[in-house]
């Protein structure tokens, strides 16, 4: 059976340019960053060229980049790195961003959760509003996991400026998807992963705008300018750097792509299925995210029957995740639970084609209208 | 989590769908809002079920629960249908996923409902 991946955000293949860069790294240019010798030249060569280039595709410094283990790693490098102070962030926040915030609540630290309208949009009023004396830190994704929804961060940039207060984003979604630029943007801290880029598992940069400053998490040998100890995951960072380099040369075109097939498969979904709703921004949005919803059936047994046709597919149905709750982000949009279990995510990725999306198309109408018979909520 | 390859095919090809007009019993269990939402129909004849037919909202689970259900329960006695279990029916599936043993598992109870609104006719 073919198979068809439709679940880019949550992870991508590595793009094999980017394994090819890599595989040196693991036998050849193997030594450790930190030694003297001309093993570790080279791996250290081969680090700075990597740190300027993810900075040079975020529009920063190359001092001002600190490589990770992923987005959640930079996530609570940064908000724990902040060491005092109340915090203000959005309640469509990936569980990265709002774990680390209920744990500082924990440890005595006032949080503010700003909502975001029936789009998943943040307005900046209200976060300017949420400011209070104690105010330490500003965090709002720049686009949601789920929906894909582009909050106005450059808005939320230059509140945070305006008030003395830190401003950081957790990109980890829209890297490589839109354009990012921190000193455009009013961006002190920002979180990238490269896994979503086509790059790596395992590794991701938190951008620290110069004299911002942040608290390490790893203490140890001093690595990554002192703020990240453990001995640097080099062939991962390679990669990570490659992926964000073809991630920029390729964003015209990707953009183009994904746009496409993205538009092709929600006007083709709500041509042949009725009771069809689309979560999240309708102009706003990431270029490869359309998440849907299906009225009177539950996201579990939509995305089972795509899996039985080999199309991979996410729902925000409580019914497919561990804890049994329903997705925070659809909630926060003010959906009814129980169309909220109807949400599927669709993301799209590079190697995606037409002739998948018209695939999912033939299949997806058929699948949706077996459930809805069966269903007790389907009348008539 | 994974489902049995007995779930699979319950939940791909549910057994006795749809619903029975004149239903000597009829019990909904469940909540939309919860994810899952089983009815099932009864007809019954000489203290034995006839026919019986369901319509679940829900999770594959649900569905294969309810489609197992309804296979377990066709020709019992309403006696020997109020004595189908959960437990039961999981074990027909060849056992269901913890999580799922809970809140995806209410066929059961809606044949209950159906053989009591039948027994109090």
């Amino acid at each position: 059976m073919k198979r068809i991946y439709l679940d880019h955000a949550a992870t991508t293949a590595v793009d094999r340019e980017v394994v090819q860069t890599m595989l040196p790294y693991f036998t050849e240019t193997y030594g450790n960053a930190s030694s003297l010798h001309s093993f570790g030249r080279d791996a250290r060569n081969a680090l700075n060229a990597s740190r300027q280039t993810v900075a040079d595709a975020l529009g920063a410094q190359a001092n001002e980049i600190i490589f990770t283990s992923g987005g959640t790693e930079s996530d609570n490098l940064a908000l724990k790195g902040v060491g005092k102070g109340h915090i203000i962030t959005s309640s469509i926040e990936h569980p990265a961003i709002l774990s680390t915030c209920r744990y500082l609540e924990d440890h005595g630290r006032e949080v503010t959760y700003v909502p975001v309208d029936s789009d998943g949009m943040v307005d900046p009023v209200d976060v300017e509003s949420a400011i209070t004396d104690d105010t330490t830190l500003i965090s709002v994704m720049h686009a949601n996991n789920e929906i894909g929804t582009i909050q106005p961060v450059s808005e939320i940039g230059s509140i945070a400026k305006d008030h003395g207060i830190l401003f950081h984003t957790d990109a980890v979604q829209s890297f490589g998807k839109t354009e990012i630029n921190v000193r455009k943007m009013n961006i002190d801290l920002l979180s990238v992963s490269s896994h979503k880029i086509y790059g790596p598992k395992g590794v991701g940069a938190l951008y620290i705008r110069k004299g911002v400053e942040i608290e390490p998490l790893m203490h140890g040998g001093g690595h990554e300018m002192g703020m990240r100890a453990s001995t640097e995951n080099i062939p991962g960072i390679v990669g990570f750097a490659k992926a964000a380099s073809l991630a920029v040369e390729r964003f015209e075109q990707d953009t183009r792509h994904l746009t496409g097939l993205k538009d092709m498969l929600i006007a083709g979904v709500m041509d042949s299925i009725d009771d069809v709703t689309l979560n999240g921004h309708p102009t706003e949005r990431l270029p490869n995210n359309a998440n849907l919803r299906f009225a009177f059936v539950e996201g579990e047994s939509l995305l089972l029957h795509l899996d039985m046709k080999g199309i991979a597919v996410s729902t925000g149905s409580a019914c497919s995740s561990a804890s049994l709750d329903p997705s925070h982000v659809l909630l926060a949009l003010g959906i009814a639970p129980e169309d909220i279990h109807g949400s599927i995510r669709f993301t799209l990725g590079r190697g995606n084609t037409e002739s998948e999306i018209r695939y999912v198309l033939e299949v997806l109408p058929e699948i949706v209208g077996k459930l809805r018979a069966i269903s007790p909520l389907a009348g008539g | 989590m994974e489902y049995s390859e007995k779930v699979l095919d319950h939940f791909a090809n549910p057994r006795n769908i749809g619903e029975i007009s004149d239903a000597d019993g009829v019990g909904t269990v469940g909540n939309p809002a919860c994810g899952d939402m089983t009815t099932v129909y009864i007809r019954v004849k000489d203290g034995r079920i006839t026919d019986i037919k369901f319509k679940t909202f829900g999770c594959a689970a649900a569905i294969a629960t309810a489609s197992m259900t309804t296979e377990l329960a066709l020709g019992k006695t309403l006696e020997g249908a109020l004595a189908l279990s959960r437990n039961d029916v999981a074990d027909a599936l060849d056992g269901l996923p913890p999580v799922k043993m809970h809140c995806s598992n209410l066929a059961a109870d809606a044949l209950h409902a159906a053989v009591e609104e039948c027994m109090a006719k």
